[in-house]
């Protein structure tokens, strides 16, 4: 069980909190302290909105230990609109219906089962279409 | 600084091989590379391996295989780069002997994937990727080429079979190669009728899993004897590089950036430029990797990369040789031990005779290998020395 690991990981996790530089303005997700754009230090909390588009995707169907239940699932690179760009699983959605550039949201969910009844359940972001488009 | 050479080289075939453990593959490549050299005597031991740990619950490989192969007492430690760990076991091999503080190292690149089998493995290959953003959302490294190969073949309009060339070209040149896991030459026909494995990477885009063991010792040209039995191979530039580990951080996840500064800074070293280059063993983990690789270290333009193999000139005889002996598409991916493998197959090619892989004249080769989607790159060339 690897609670720590996941518990440290919450605001990124649950509620998609980077950082923005203070010299640069440049948005930084996950938080890493350093700013990858200028160099300097980047200590400021800030909350995406968790809109993006699809950058691009493939479907996994022979998953990784944990996420069988799932499959076939879809990952994909999302581009969000502050600039970052992560890597998340779509949902809410039929795997032969992504096309790059789509427009999708953040969405809380399962991500995986640590299997026993007494497992961890890892939670975390997901992205599906958005469902009014902006 | 002082001349590497390579003294000895030694390498088990490549393949599924249920009857030979992680310490008894490594012992037989040592055995061969040790022979090779006419008996030199290590006093380090380099090893490039990604996934022991995890998938036959075997860490601490320097002592372990140490301790095997009768070299006990001598320094030993593994060097891991997840893919390129064979490419980062060689740096420092060379880096012991170059700065003239060793006089004989061994390096050897091990790997036993079959282990483990089934969806553990693909867990275990993810530790290579960003375990908290990457590996958390079920990704996997076939995955995550799967959809480089995508945007890819998007942003340059690639034909649906625009990347056949470099399964078609690996798999004739591993024919000839005895140490290869296949050994058949395929047709293009077997490329577009070949099975989906995350869309639009088919079964022949990417390199199986696969175990073996390569190895080889370093010494200082001096310290070679004049009746020596092998043509010398110098090591005439080494370099490495690193990128965010996380395939989305990159500033342009089309560019393998650590394949262009470790290839350019091994160049420059070894005082050549690419034009010399007569052949690369490049990482073709995934062919969309090897065609990054191509465009990244110059040969080809952006988004051009995989003409290079549709218009064969990746083949013997083209422009740019590539995976001259099979590459790891024919050889098959042997994880960490793949670094190991690029030099030993370098250094037949340059010592001659190769069979009919020989590249005619070949006087310098580049080799390079990829940990994850090129977060990290170790390029080296290899030099004949007359």
């Amino acid at each position: 069980m690897e609670i720590p690991r996941h518990w440290r990981l919450k605001q990124q996790r649950y509620s998609l909190v980077g950082e923005v530089c203070p010299h640069c303005d440049y948005k930084i997700f996950p938080p890493r302290d350093v700013c990858p754009n200028c160099g300097s230090e980047a200590k400021e909390m800030y909350p995406f909105n968790g809109k993006g588009e699809v950058y691009s995707y493939t479907t996994i169907y022979e998953a990784p230990s944990g996420y069988d239940a799932n499959a076939p699932y879809t990952v994909a690179i999302v581009k969000l609109e502050e600039g970052p760009m992560i890597t998340a699983q779509l949902t809410d959605v039929d795997n032969a219906d992504v096309q790059i550039g789509m427009p999708v949201e953040m969405v809380t969910r399962k991500m995986r089962n640590d299997g026993d009844e007494r497992g961890l359940i890892v939670y975390g972001y997901k992205f599906r279409p958005r469902l009014t488009v902006h | 600084m002082t001349d590497v050479v390579i003294a000895g080289i030694g390498q088990t075939k490549v393949g599924e091989l249920w009857d030979i453990s992680l310490r008894d593959l490594a012992f037989d490549a040592i055995q061969d590379a040790v022979k090779d050299s006419g008996g030199l005597k290590p006093q380090a031991l380099f090893i490039g391996n990604m996934l022991a740990p995890n998938l036959s619950n075997q860490a601490h490989l320097g002592a372990l295989i140490a301790d095997y192969a009768g070299l006990a007492g001598i320094e030993a430690m593994t060097l891991e780069a997840a893919g390129a760990s064979g490419g980062a076991a060689l740096r420092q091999g060379y880096l012991a002997i170059a700065s003239g503080m060793l006089d004989v190292a061994l390096v050897v690149g091990v790997e036993k994937f079959t282990d483990k089998i089934g969806p553990d493995v693909d867990t275990a290959l993810a530790t290579t990727s960003d375990s908290d953003f990457e590996a958390v959302q079920g990704m996997t490294p076939t995955a995550q080429a799967a959809l480089l190969m995508r945007r890819y073949m998007h942003e340059y309009q690639v034909p649906r079979d625009g990347f056949a060339g470099f399964a078609l070209t690996a798999h004739a040149n591993g024919v000839s190669n005895p140490y290869a896991m296949f050994r058949k030459a395929i047709k293009l026909e077997t490329y577009t009728k070949a099975e989906m494995v995350n869309e639009p990477l088919n079964l022949f885009d990417v390199a199986p899993n696969a175990d073996g063991a390569a190895a080889l010792v370093l010494t200082r040209r001096e310290l070679i004897p004049t009746n020596f039995a092998h043509s010398l191979v110098k090591i005439s530039g080494s370099a490495s590089a690193s990128d965010t580990l996380a395939l989305h951080d990159r500033k342009d996840v089309l560019y393998f950036e650590t394949a262009q500064l470790s290839a350019g800074r091994a160049m420059k070293q070894a005082g050549i430029t690419l034009n010399q280059i007569n052949f690369f063993e490049y990482h073709d983990m995934f062919s969309i990797y090897a065609a990054l690789q191509l465009e990244a270290v110059g040969l080809a333009i952006k988004g051009q990369g995989w003409k290079l193999a549709a218009d064969n000139e990746i083949a013997l005889k083209g422009k740019i040789p590539c995976a001259t002996m099979g590459g790891l598409k024919a050889r098959g991916f042997a994880g960490g031990a793949t670094g190991v493998y690029q030099a030993v197959e370098a250094a037949a090619q340059l010592r001659g005779p190769a069979g009919t892989n020989q590249i005619a004249g070949a006087k310098y080769g580049l080799i390079q290998s990829l940990g994850g989607p090129a977060s990290t790159a170790v390029s080296h060339i290899l030099q004949k020395l007359d």
